[in-house]
């Protein structure tokens, strides 16, 4: 069974976790035009690599991020969001 | 035939050619070069020699032929899909299947099954009826069946899903079929390898070189190709190549597994689709229970698979064929799915010019195989998408006009 640690509850089942997918800067709307937004909305990163990504432990709906290496699906830190720096 | 394989057995040197040729070195250039020897970079290879006369042609797979999603694959192949454009192109495919056999020389064990998604919600019940109004009005066998009508088809389906999900009906295609996977890409190797393409299997794709937004040539494992036209094939290693040639998509890659039981005897004809227990099953011509799920839950850009896959798909399978608790796993694996999010492909022309991409194939792009080689073919050949295929360009996401087949494709394959 994978284990993934949640900062609040520590180490569970990753079933009891849920992705929401990578975290991403927004665009201010009113200023970008209309290819950036389109980018924003649909475009992935979808090579491998380390990202940082938004989790949530569905227990206790614990929203936090996850940096993780995709291609060989290890979880390297978690952190809740601003606390990781 | 058991004479002919006598010969096997006498002969102290393998009686029979080789099924491709063997190529020592890449030559220095070539008209155009396929990433990928999976089914759709063969089909294209194939239909570029046969139908548009251009052989002077490299498919380089960095593992073996077929190794990648190809024959990894649960081999549904149905055109009941929910889109005017997935439901025409698929059709066109489901049309060329039928004489494969015939044009490879080559058995591919295609049979024709009938294939059930199952509807256990009102909410399911109303979109098989849309799929079977828009299948009917293009000509495609289409029909929502009650519960008597799927019991008569297999008798030994717990119609109440042990209670707690009772089928209320079905969405049938009676074309519904699967084929041999691995025999479709040697089909198509084979017949493009005897048209004078040159498979080169080991040889990886490292870098494309790009000058002045157009293709010059690829960067290999065995050396440098120069070239104006690549085909990138690759399923889900496509963000990878489009990495090396920075074009930004959608597309992001999860595995999907799949695992198959111990050969029982044959007691399953048709294909069955549960959306809402998110599981599929039909029977191989060995016997063996060929069975799927939906997608891990997560991106993972590798074919690792886990426990809970089986765990979880025997839970639900479990309550529609309590019987099967006694039968054994066998295998099970893993591919990676390069998904969209309209689950409609993204196909064709690209802003570099000379770089044609057919991918976005996710959980669904084996059965599409003949008419992904026929229009890719057109496409390179006349630097001109395919007119079946202008419904699933990378311009859509940036013109908001998505392909949404969701609907459709998200656990049917
Ligand atoms: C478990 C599972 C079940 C599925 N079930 C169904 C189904 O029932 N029905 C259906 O229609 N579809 C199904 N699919 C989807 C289907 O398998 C794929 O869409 C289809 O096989 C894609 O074929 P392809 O030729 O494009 O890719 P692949 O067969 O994956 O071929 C791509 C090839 O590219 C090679 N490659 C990658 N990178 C490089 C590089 N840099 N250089 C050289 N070569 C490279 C890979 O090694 C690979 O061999 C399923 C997929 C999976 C994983």
């Amino acid at each position: 069974m994978k284990i993934m640690t949640c900062p609040i509850n520590g180490p569970r089942p990753v079933s009891e976790f849920f992705y929401w997918g990578a975290l991403r800067e927004m665009p201010n709307p009113d200023t970008a035009s209309d290819d950036e937004w389109a980018a924003y909305v649909f475009n992935k990163s979808g090579a491998p690599g380390v990202k940082k990504e938004w989790w949530c432990h569905t227990a206790s709906n614990t929203w936090f991020i996850a940096e993780r290496d995709t291609e060989k699906d290890l979880v390297l830190r978690t952190y809740l969001y601003g606390e990781g720096e | 035939m058991p004479w002919r394989l006598l010969r096997f057995a006498l002969s102290k040197e393998h009686p029979e050619p080789r099924m491709f040729t063997a190529h020592e070195k890449l030559k220095p250039s070539y008209d155009a070069v396929i990433i990928g020897a999976g089914g759709h970079g063969l089909a294209s290879a194939y239909y570029l020699a046969r139908d548009h006369g251009i052989k002077n042609v490299a498919v380089l797979e960095k593992g073996y032929i077929g190794g990648g999603n190809t024959g990894r694959n649960t081999t549904i192949i149905r055109s009941n899909y929910l889109t005017p454009e997935g439901v025409q192109f698929y059709d066109e495919s489901l049309r060329l299947w039928q004489d494969l056999s015939q044009d490879f020389d080559l058995n591919l064990f295609y049979s024709t099954r009938g294939h059930f998604t199952l509807a256990h919600t009102d909410s399911a019940i109303r979109t098989s009826r849309w799929r079977a109004e828009v299948n009917k009005h293009f000509g495609i066998a289409s029909e929502v069946v009650g519960p008597d009508f799927i019991k008569k088809a297999v008798p030994q389906i717990d119609i109440s899903c042990g209670g707690h999900a009772p089928i209320m009906g079905a969405l049938y295609h009676a074309p519904g079929s699967v084929a041999r996977h691995d025999a479709v890409a040697w089909g198509y190797g084979r017949g493009a390898d005897q048209r004078g393409v040159e498979i080169h299997q080991q040889t990886e794709v490292l870098s494309i070189d790009v000058q002045g937004g157009k293709i010059k040539g690829v960067k290999t494992s065995r050396g440098y190709i120069a070239t104006e036209k690549v085909l990138c094939a690759v399923a889900g290693s496509t963000p990878r190549i489009l990495k090396m040639v920075e074009i930004d998509s959608p597309l992001y890659i999860h595995p999907l597994q799949a695992m198959v039981s111990e050969p029982v005897k044959p007691w399953l004809d048709p294909i069955l689709v549960s959306g809402s227990l998110h599981i599929y099953i039909s029977q191989s011509a060995r016997g063996e229970l060929v069975m799927g799920a939906s997608l891990d839950p997560y991106e993972v850009q590798s074919t690792r698979s886990t426990l809970d896959f089986p765990e979880g798909l025997s839970a639900h399978m479990l309550d529609m064929f309590p019987f099967l608790s006694n039968v054994k796993v066998m295998r099970q694996w893993a591919g990676m799915a390069d998904m969209t999010p309209d689950f409609a492909p993204i196909m064709g022309k690209t802003p570099v010019e000379g770089f044609y991409l057919d991918s976005g194939w996710g959980t669904w792009g084996f059965k599409a195989t003949p008419v992904c080689g026929k229009t890719m073919s057109y496409t390179l050949a006349n630097d001109t998408n395919h007119p079946l295929i202008t419904g699933f360009t990378l311009d859509r996401f940036r013109n908001y006009a998505l392909t949404g087949e969701k609907g459709a494709a998200s656990v049917g394959h």
